[in-house]
């Protein structure tokens, strides 16, 4: 039946290559979280409606409630988005419960090789179960957490004098996590241009996946991992490994002495806010918006320096991103597949990167002059090598949430210890993969 | 039903007539009219009900259409009584239950003796007092972070305009010890009109006459208050609490605004706990038996009050 | 009538309980003003240190609420006709441009639509439910009654799981069908309730004298009761459709892109970096006052609608 489909969706194409206009001009609606890069690719689409003759509608949910409405959307089988590029943790729910439509056969009759897509995003953002050759979207959106900071600031020479002289070493962009934290709490109040300065904007999120996807930047640094050996769900020994408890002490200490006062719940939006409104020196925040942050007025330009999640123990950051699906209780997958043939060829992907979208194509990163094309380039592929992800399990949203709440309690609350906080963590992963029949 | 004048009239027509004049029976009207509401509930309200009960033995997820579903018994339950998480939550609840309460009775029996005072133009601000309580909990609760922000913030700049304290030194929906205070604030600031507008109601129920005997037995205006107004005010009040009560306990629109639960958990009230089990980890069995719970638990709680208050309007 | 009376409060009495009642009014109504006056200042002004209560007036706040912006580079802005309308002039001096209207009007559409539809047929339900309740024996009519009570006292969140999966299955998900049929399941209990109350203080002598006359029952019940209990059914109606109006946990859960209506919307709202508070307060505004005014049109019947017909004044 479905491949039956897949001919159809296929013979319709190759009509529309040969010149013949399709039968049918759908309206099309593509969901994804409102941010910088859904304006970019509003833009990029326009090509696509005019060649097609299709028309693209776009549905864009902030990102505190973006996870919550689509899940929702998909596991309530709304007919709402033909298109969704949704969260690398969705594949593992969106591939099992069938809410993505298996892209195999359509890559295989349109000659698109998953080979032309940088491996790293491929298996993050397509494949389930992980790694296999079974693809349920196409890489759309690269992005990873990185950091970006006041290189005006960092310049001063009084600053670098005040120091130099503070902690004996110079002032530059940070090599460890340890550095990191260093450089945050020597900001932190420190009086600049007659305003009162902080460390950094770190994210403390609790409502969605905020504090998880911040303190992953530390966890990971410090080595941790989610299984003593993977696809064994042990996690014992791997969790609440002392690296691990280091880690999130460490997290918890960078919360406590180097952040803005209040700054209990915030996550992207209000990370962009204390920057751009120069309350911090340092902030961390999604790749996707490094473009934005460098064209802005006030803080871009010549003023912003960019910099990779530093390390400690490993070199390793925490991995954003997303791939496109095509939904499967949609009515125009045959048209929501010829969207995903146009999105992958080379040259609309190489107007995606100048417009501000993350391509994952290999023609992007590898051509030559990539690094060079933006200051945050280079960083971008440094970053792409050593990125890890969150459990991408069908059951991810009850991992995460799980997570959100040992955190948050841990760090923003002040209940209990980082081993408390660990351990319980597992207790909570360990009930939830039982009833999953994998424990 | 049988001694209006119709029926009189109709007994004494013959039988094809008295149809004609009277339409349908009395009794098929009733039924033609009752119907369909019970209809309606019986589909939306009951159905679902006996549906969430069985639910709840079972290990049902909504987000797994394509996985076997297996009744296991009681263990949901044993699982939602055994689990310290859902206590803590339970505390937060009645914490928030117990503060709004005895806030808004405060304020609100204060508010409607006042008014009672009968000075001129009450009824204006009797109906300016009221606004906040017709308001959309979720828009009003998402614009109250906006006053609740430490700098920019009306809250705390009016806190340090009384009281001299840095506005920037605390931050409500961000604290964990004031984070409930939080909450209790903005609810007793929407809710207090309706405690206020009951109490009004019991007060001007109190004939003149009452207070005019007290005067001539020389009783003080102090010990009128007490032995006259309180304990007729008191079936109202009790009245007000309840419906306090029960709302607060279904309470989730204006909390998952102001502060979706956090820091932490601290303001994690049952709905916002039961609403995360059922839609966000989607253990639907687990969350149905949980809504269970709650059910039984407000509508035990409620009637056991409603006794009281039957006791209380006998004396 | 005396001059004096004992139970007439004294002058000073009055003085003092009246000045505490408007400072209590006037504090309670502040965070009210502030979404006003903030739906009217400029993203400036809205986060400014200390709050600002003297502000230069400016529609930015509505022109962001109904419009989608991008932000364009200096030499793209150069390179554009002149704009064409004020509001395209304030969105060019922030360096954006307009890309399209915001959703804002249609989830706005969607509250009317729900809200007025659900109204409507539970005020009709509901009074025919509660003219039967009034005038007939009823087997088991305080049971009946109590049980339309009691489905009110269940937890939204509690009710929408099955409700999930029964508009899952019959696929009124995200649809405006689905949240009226919802919204009339909820509110039929007050209007039954209310009503039954208005439709109980209209004497039955009325309509036994049009059934001599020779009106059937059903004509006696809408030529003679229904024009008596216009305004309890009017204000009914709009207690109705101000539950309607401010339901947020059903929508928030059950509709999405296409039936979604205002109270789950409008939080969302965010500019280009960091929450746009005058666009918010702006689409807030506009969402309260027509309930603001219904409020002041109810005075008289808003003790009785908040409960249920508990307390008649």
């Amino acid at each position: 039946m479905k491949s039956a489909k897949y001919l159809a969706a296929s013979a319709l194409l190759a009509s529309t290559a040969f010149g013949t206009v399709s039968a049918s001009a759908d309206e099309l609606t593509l969901c994804w979280a409102a941010w910088d890069p859904a304006n970019a690719l509003v833009e990029l689409s326009k090509e696509f409606e005019a060649q097609s003759g299709h028309t693209m509608k776009f549905e864009f949910v902030p990102w505190p409630n973006f996870a919550d409405r689509m899940l929702n959307e998909l596991n309530s089988g709304g007919k709402l988005c033909d298109l969704l590029i949704g969260d690398s943790q969705w594949i593992g729910g969106g591939a099992e419960n069938g809410h993505y439509v298996k892209l195999n056969d359509f890559f295989d009759s349109e000659g698109i090789s998953m080979d032309d897509f940088a491996p790293a995003t491929v298996y993050a953002y397509s494949t389930w179960p992980k790694g296999t050759p079974n693809y349920y979207a196409l890489p759309a959106m690269g992005d990873a957490n990185g950091w970006f900071y006041r290189k005006d600031w960092f310049e001063k020479p009084e600053i670098q004098a005040a120091y130099k002289e503070a902690t004996g070493q110079d002032l530059g962009v940070p090599k460890t996590q340890k550095e990191l934290l260093q450089i945050a709490q020597f900001f932190q109040g420190r009086e600049i241009d007659g305003q009162t300065r902080y460390g950094a904007a770190i994210f403390t999120e609790r409502g969605s996946e905020g504090i998880t996807m911040g303190a992953t930047g530390a966890l990971y640094a410090w080595g941790f991992k989610y299984e003593t050996e993977p696809g064994t769900y042990q996690m014992e020994g791997a969790v609440n490994s002392p690296a691990a408890v280091e880690a999130l002490e460490f997290y918890k200490e960078f919360y406590k002495t180097a952040t803005p006062p209040g700054y209990t719940d915030s996550y992207m939006e209000q990370s962009l806010d204390a920057f751009k409104s120069g309350q911090v020196a340092m902030a961390m925040n999604w790749f996707a918006f490094f473009p934005g942050l460098y064209a802005d007025p006030d803080v871009g330009g010549d003023k912003i320096g960019f910099f990779v999640n530093p390390g400690q123990n490993v070199e390793a950051s925490t991995l954003g991103g997303q791939g496109i699906s095509v939904v499967a209780y949609s009515d125009k997958q045959d048209a929501a597949l010829e969207y995903i043939k146009w999105f992958a060829q080379p040259d609309v992907q190489k107007k995606w990167w100048d417009l501000g979208g993350y391509s994952c194509h290999v023609s992007v990163l590898n051509d030559p002059g990539f690094t060079e094309s933006a200051p945050f380039a280079a960083d971008f592929l440094k970053a792409m090598d050593g990125v890890q992800d969150f459990w991408q399990e069908p059951a991810y949203a009850e991992l995460l949430l799980a997570m959100q709440k040992r955190l948050h309690d841990y760090i923003v609350a002040d209940q209990g210890t980082a081993q408390e906080a660990l351990d319980k963590l597992i207790e909570d992963w360990t009930e939830t993969f039982e009833d999953e029949g994998k424990l | 039903m049988s001694d209006t004048p119709i029926d009189r009239v109709a007994k004494a027509t013959p039988p094809v007539l008295a149809r004609k004049i009277r339409g349908f029976s009395d009794r098929a009207i009733a039924w033609v009219f009752i119907a369909p509401t019970i209809f309606l509930l019986l589909a939306v309200n009951i159905f679902p009900l006996i549906w969430t009960i069985n639910l709840s033995f079972t290990n049902f997820r909504a987000n797994r259409p394509n996985r076997e579903v297996d009744y296991i018994g009681l263990r949901n339950y044993e699982r939602i009584l055994t689990d310290g998480d859902i206590w803590l939550t339970m505390q937060a609840t009645a914490h928030f239950l117990f503060w709004t309460i005895f806030f808004q009775v405060l304020i609100g029996f204060t508010l409607a003796w006042l008014i009672n005072r009968k000075f001129k133009g009450n009824d204006l601000w009797t109906t300016i007092i009221v606004l906040p309580m017709m308001l959309s909990p979720a828009v009003v609760g998402n614009f109250w972070t906006f006053l609740y922000q430490p700098q920019i913030g009306l809250f705390n700049y009016g806190v340090s305009f009384f009281t001299g304290i840095d506005p920037s030194s605390f931050q409500m929906i961000g604290d964990v010890a004031l984070a409930p205070w939080s909450i209790v604030i903005v609810d007793t600031w929407m809710w207090t009109p309706f405690v206020m507008l009951i109490c009004l109601a019991g007060l001007r129920s109190i004939p003149d006459y009452i207070y005019e005997a007290a005067e001539i037995d020389r009783a003080s205006k102090w010990r009128q208050f007490w032995t006259i107004t309180v304990p007729m005010v008191l079936p109202f009040l009790m009245l007000a609490v309840l419906f306090r009560g029960i709302e607060n306990f279904k309470m989730f629109d204006l909390v998952v605004q102001l502060t979706g639960g956090g820091p932490g958990s601290v303001t994690e009230l049952t709905s916002i706990n039961l609403k995360r089990e059922a839609f966000e980890k989607w253990r639907t069995g687990y969350a149905s038996a949980y809504a269970i719970i709650l059910f039984v638990t407000v509508f035990g709680l409620a009637s056991i009050y409603v006794k009281a208050l039957n006791k209380v309007k006998e004396r | 009538m005396s001059s004096f009376s004992i139970t007439e409060p004294s002058r000073t009495q009055k003085w003092v309980a009246g000045a505490l009642v408007v400072g209590y009014a006037l504090i309670t109504l502040l965070p009210l003003i502030w979404i006003l006056t903030t739906g009217f200042k400029s993203p400036v002004d809205a986060i400014s240190y200390p709050p600002k209560v003297f502000f230069e007036p400016s529609l930015e706040g509505y022109v962001n609420l109904f419009t989608t912006r991008t932000r364009v580079s200096p030499e793209q802005l150069q390179a554009l006709p002149p704009p064409a309308s004020w509001y395209e002039e304030i969105v060019r001096n922030r360096d954006m441009v307009i890309a399209g209207p915001s959703r804002y009007g249609e989830r706005f559409l969607n509250s009317v639509i729900i809200g007025f539809g659900s109204t409507f047929l539970s005020v009709f339900l509901g009074t025919l439910a509660a003219y039967a309740f009034s005038r007939f024996k009823v087997p088991l009519k305080d049971d009946l009654l109590f049980f339309i009570l009691s489905t009110r006292m269940m937890p939204p969140i509690a009710v929408a799981i099955p409700i999930f999966l029964m508009f899952r299955s019959l696929g009124l998900s995200d649809t405006h069908l689905g949240m009226i049929l919802l919204y009339t399941a909820v509110n039929i209990s007050l209007s039954v309730w209310l009503l039954k109350g208005f439709i109980d203080e209209i004497p039955r002598e009325y309509e036994e004298a049009a059934l001599i006359d020779g009106y059937t029952r059903f004509q006696a019940f809408y030529k003679v009761v229904l024009p008596q209990a216009a305004t309890g059914i009017a204000s009914t109606a709009i207690f109705c459709l101000i539950f309607s109006w401010n339901e947020y946990a059903f929508a928030v859960l059950l509709t999405s892109g296409t039936a979604q209506t205002a109270p789950p919307f409008i939080p969302t709202i965010i500019g280009v970096g960091g929450q746009d508070w005058p666009a918010v307060a702006a689409g807030a505004t506009l969402f309260l006052v027509p309930v603001l005014v219904f409020t002041i049109l109810l005075r008289k019947h808003l003790l009785r609608g908040i409960t249920f017909g508990a307390v008649r004044k």
